[in-house]
């Protein structure tokens, strides 16, 4: 018992080894700091680019209906046979907004985009559609975000890069606009081909 | 005109904090009787004018005024009343304003409520809480302000909130929350006012205890019913989902976990001061670290949807000055941290110490897998993800030792043991031997196999059962009858059997849903039968089920179990007309003591069949049950008659006694 209380001497008493005990002591300090430097380096990061865990995987089944025709369902199909991006949109969000101008502009240049609602309404979906321009080929309708859970969509606009196997080869979290696309994003669509 | 009111208090505010950081502070230099007492008034008004702001700010929110942009932006003309007032704090700008106010609340209070402390203590502590406020209010006016108008192009109407955030349960969760994490902040202040002052006594711990115990029960509490609202909600039927911000709850309870417990230490028995200092900036530290990843947008996760580098740098830069600070004087201080009293290997105080060790030990696990990716990352060694594979691994191994030490703690005696260790350790022995029974006997008996990890998760809940019993057996039966003894037994002994018991619930609810949840997803028609789990699902009938404000569809089940009816289920999905359209899956659960069935209405396919989810959960409920437990003990413990300051000598005497 004797040799434990040794050992737990130097947390106790504080008289000799003082310099030593400092050196302890600043231990905390020292890991703080790391951790901050990292904090800080990770603050300049691209946040948006997200690792998903369904990156590399198939698109999953799905059943769900065509926004502008209610009757229309659609599946996995639709999301295969040749490159694509897959936007996740939805009107309650301010920076699909910013997004639709430049999503017009991509698909007045060919980029093949499917749009999927998500957690919206049809009815103001629509209007926004009619009034901004509709970038989509295909506009799935996931009001219950039923999709959007397994695709797992962590918010509004999320875009997947689905190369023409339907394998998700890419996820990107937050708008598109010129500077990413031109940046990286153009060249993991072209790499899709 | 209102909102600048709130923005003016805000800013009056703020000078506020900057008097109260600076001013009882040299008072307390140069012991001047008029700055020392001006900490208290200080503290007061700064509470008022931040009411005052956070007033305003809602009444901007419940009066639609969208000439604020932080209310266009969160709320929409449409939104029910209880939403508008949530929405207050449904963005960034709002929750940090409430984060402030949090802080206000806890300034005050302890300038009211701590009569029994010398005035120049409580000078110190409220000059330390007041810089804090310096830094989380200059962060809401220079890079944040709620208050900020879209004059003269003022929006006809509102974005809205986004329709996930619109829950019931995120009416209370973060303001719990943030009642947690800012109440660290008071054991913070504690800490640093008594390095500062180069007095670390064991008044100290007392009258840091029954803040840090509030805070704790707040915390526990908040999280718990994140969890609960998660299942309950989400329709995943999940509980706990290792996501970052739920780890950036979780690591400020671990830390302030171990710190009632080294805290209880220090005041009783002089020792693990240095220990519980480091504590106390640790458990603050990591709820600001926890706002700073929630905030900045570094880590991307389910629940953070601001990330501005702008904000990011100036909570780096607050966390840096804060924690770095105080680790700074922590290091340079500590030598005067004086332990008195001497402990041999079989005492309370090492198993305590042991287990405060297993906790930082967990505390660390959860850091550096929440960190890892992004170190990682920036290593340039490419991307990993830390899953739930990972935590519920480590955490696995980790939870043996910690009960373990857990169960045998309370039964050893302060400072050493008697000489012969045999009767306790034939007692133990005894304990574990009925445990390892029981947890073999539980899965015998509600399932068709035993599964070795749940019967050890099991066994270690029944240990901390049935070890607790035996505690409080000896203790009441140690001078008198049991039934008088019982009843003469402490409220903050009762804390600790409660504390504890909670956990083991806790283990005996994670074991089995853990090892035992069954799920399906299954496409069914009308009329279809599957049998789950022992039970026989009958879906019934789908029909439309339309309510005053929402339509929807309502699916009916029939449970049978062994031929016998047991009960029906309604699972619904609903779309509410005023409340933004948003589908919302109402989850037909059926609860019960020893498990939950669920059931998750999905989309309807094809065929008029319907995507369904079936979950059955054993034993989940005392995941919950477990969390409420361990805070009423913490209630408990702050109940206790030696924290009522006003019997300030009485307290004394009563402690030393305990000694």
């Amino acid at each position: 018992m004797t040799d434990d209380e040794k050992k737990k001497k130097p947390l106790i008493t504080a008289d000799e080894k003082k310099k030593k005990q400092l050196m302890t002591r600043l231990i905390p300090l020292i890991v703080f700091l790391c951790v901050s430097a990292f904090l800080y380096i990770g603050l300049f990061r691209d946040a948006t680019v997200l690792e998903s865990t369904f990156i590399g995987r198939p698109v999953p089944e799905f059943a769900l209906n065509d926004l502008v025709e209610p009757e229309l369902q659609h599946d996995k199909s639709v999301l295969t046979g040749q490159p694509m991006l897959l936007n996740v949109w939805a009107t309650w969000c301010p920076t699909c907004y910013a997004e639709h101008k430049y999503l017009n502009e991509l698909a007045e240049d060919g980029v093949y985009i499917v749009g999927m609602n998500y957690k919206d309404e049809r009815s103001k979906a629509l209007r926004w559609l009619e009034e901004l321009d509709n970038p989509y080929k295909i506009s799935l309708y996931d009001p219950d975000g039923m999709l959007g859970l397994d695709l797992g969509v962590y918010g509004a606009p999320e875009t997947f890069f689905i190369d023409s196997k339907g394998i998700i080869q890419f996820k990107h979290v937050g708008d598109i606009n010129p500077r990413n696309w031109n940046g990286e994003l153009k060249a993991i669509y072209e790499q899709l081909k | 005109m209102i909102p600048e009111i709130g923005h003016f208090s805000l800013i009056v505010a703020t000078a506020l904090s900057f008097l109260l950081a600076i001013y009882p502070l040299i008072g307390a230099k140069i012991n001047h009787p008029g700055m020392i007492n001006s900490a208290k008034p200080l503290a007061i008004m700064q509470f008022l004018l931040m009411s005052l702001s956070f007033a305003v700010l809602a009444y901007a929110f419940a009066t639609d005024d969208f000439s604020v942009g932080y209310v266009a932006t969160n709320s929409n003309s449409l939104l029910p009343i209880q939403y508008k007032i949530s929405a207050v704090w449904g963005g960034h700008e709002g929750s940090l304003l409430l984060w402030s106010l949090t802080l206000a609340i806890w300034t005050a209070a302890v300038a009211v409520f701590s009569q029994g402390i010398p005035k120049v203590a409580l000078a110190r502590v409220l000059s330390v809480m007041g810089m804090i406020a310096i830094g989380f209010n200059l962060f809401i006016l220079l890079t944040s302000n709620p208050f900020d108008r879209t004059l003269p192009y003022l929006p006809l109407d509102g974005n809205d909130l986004n329709p996930l955030l619109q829950d019931i349960g995120l009416i209370f969760h973060p303001p719990m929350l943030y009642m947690g994490y800012v109440g660290f902040s008071v054991a913070f202040a504690f800490a640093i006012a008594a390095l500062m002052a180069g007095r670390l006594d064991s008044a100290w711990a007392r009258w840091s205890r029954p803040w840090t115990l509030i805070a704790w029960v707040f915390l526990t509490s908040g999280i718990a019913l994140g969890s609960w609202w998660a299942y309950y909600e989400l329709g995943w039927g999940g509980w706990w989902f290792w996501d970052p911000v739920e780890n950036s709850s979780f690591m400020p309870w671990l830390a302030g976990t171990a710190l009632i417990h080294s805290l209880a230490v220090s005041e009783k028995r002089g020792v693990f001061k240095s220990w519980t200092v480091l504590l106390s900036i640790s458990a603050f530290s990591l709820s600001l670290l926890g706002t700073f990843l929630v905030r900045s947008g570094v880590l991307v996760s389910v629940h953070a949807f601001a990330s501005d580098p702008a904000r990011g740098l100036f909570i780096l830069a607050f966390l840096i000055a804060v924690v770095g600070g105080s680790l700074l004087l922590y290091a340079v201080k500590g030598s005067e941290i004086k332990s008195r009293g001497k402990y041999s290997l079989f005492s309370r105080e090492t198993f305590l110490l042991m287990n405060n060790v297993l906790l930082i030990a967990a505390l660390l696990v959860v850091l550096i897998g929440t960190l890892l990716p992004l170190v990682h990352k920036e290593l340039g060694m490419g991307s990993i993800s830390i899953g739930v594979p990972f935590f519920n691994n480590i955490f696995f191994y980790m939870i043996i030792p910690l009960a373990i030490a857990l169960g045998v703690a309370p039964l050893l005696r302060w400072k050493k043991q008697e000489a012969d260790l045999r009767p306790l350790f034939k007692q133990l022995a005894v304990c574990a031997v009925a445990s390892i029974v029981l947890a073999v006997a539980l899965p015998a008996i509600f399932a068709d196999k035993i599964k070795i990890v749940a019967v050890v998760g099991f066994a270690l809940a029944f240990w901390v059962i049935i070890t607790s019993s035996l505690e409080v057996y000896i203790r009441a039966t140690h001078r008198h009858s049991f039934v008088s003894g019982v009843t003469k037994l402490g409220r903050s002994h009762w804390a600790m059997v409660l504390g504890h018991v909670g956990l083991a619930m806790m283990l005996i609810g994670i074991s089995a849903t853990q090892n035992y949840k069954i799920e399906k997803d299954l496409r069914m028609l009308p009329g279809d039968e599957v049998v789950f789990a022992d039970y026989l699902f009958e879906f019934e009938r789908i029909g439309e089920a339309n309510g005053s404000n929402y339509e929807g569809y309502k699916a009916v089940f029939n449970i049978s179990k062994d031929g016998k009816f047991e009960t029906v289920m309604k699972a619904e999905k609903r779309s509410y007309f005023a409340q933004r359209s948003m589908p919302m899956t109402e989850a037909a659960i059926d609860w019960g003591v020893t498990r939950d069935l669920y059931i998750a209405l999905g989309e309807q396919l094809a065929d008029d069949s319907w995507a369904i989810r079936i979950y059955y959960e054993p034993f989940i409920r005392f995941i919950w049950w477990g969390g409420l437990v361990m805070s009423i003990g913490g209630l408990l413990a702050v109940s206790d008659r030696r924290y009522r300051f006003v019997n300030k000598r009485v307290a004394k005497a009563q402690s030393l006694g305990q000694e």
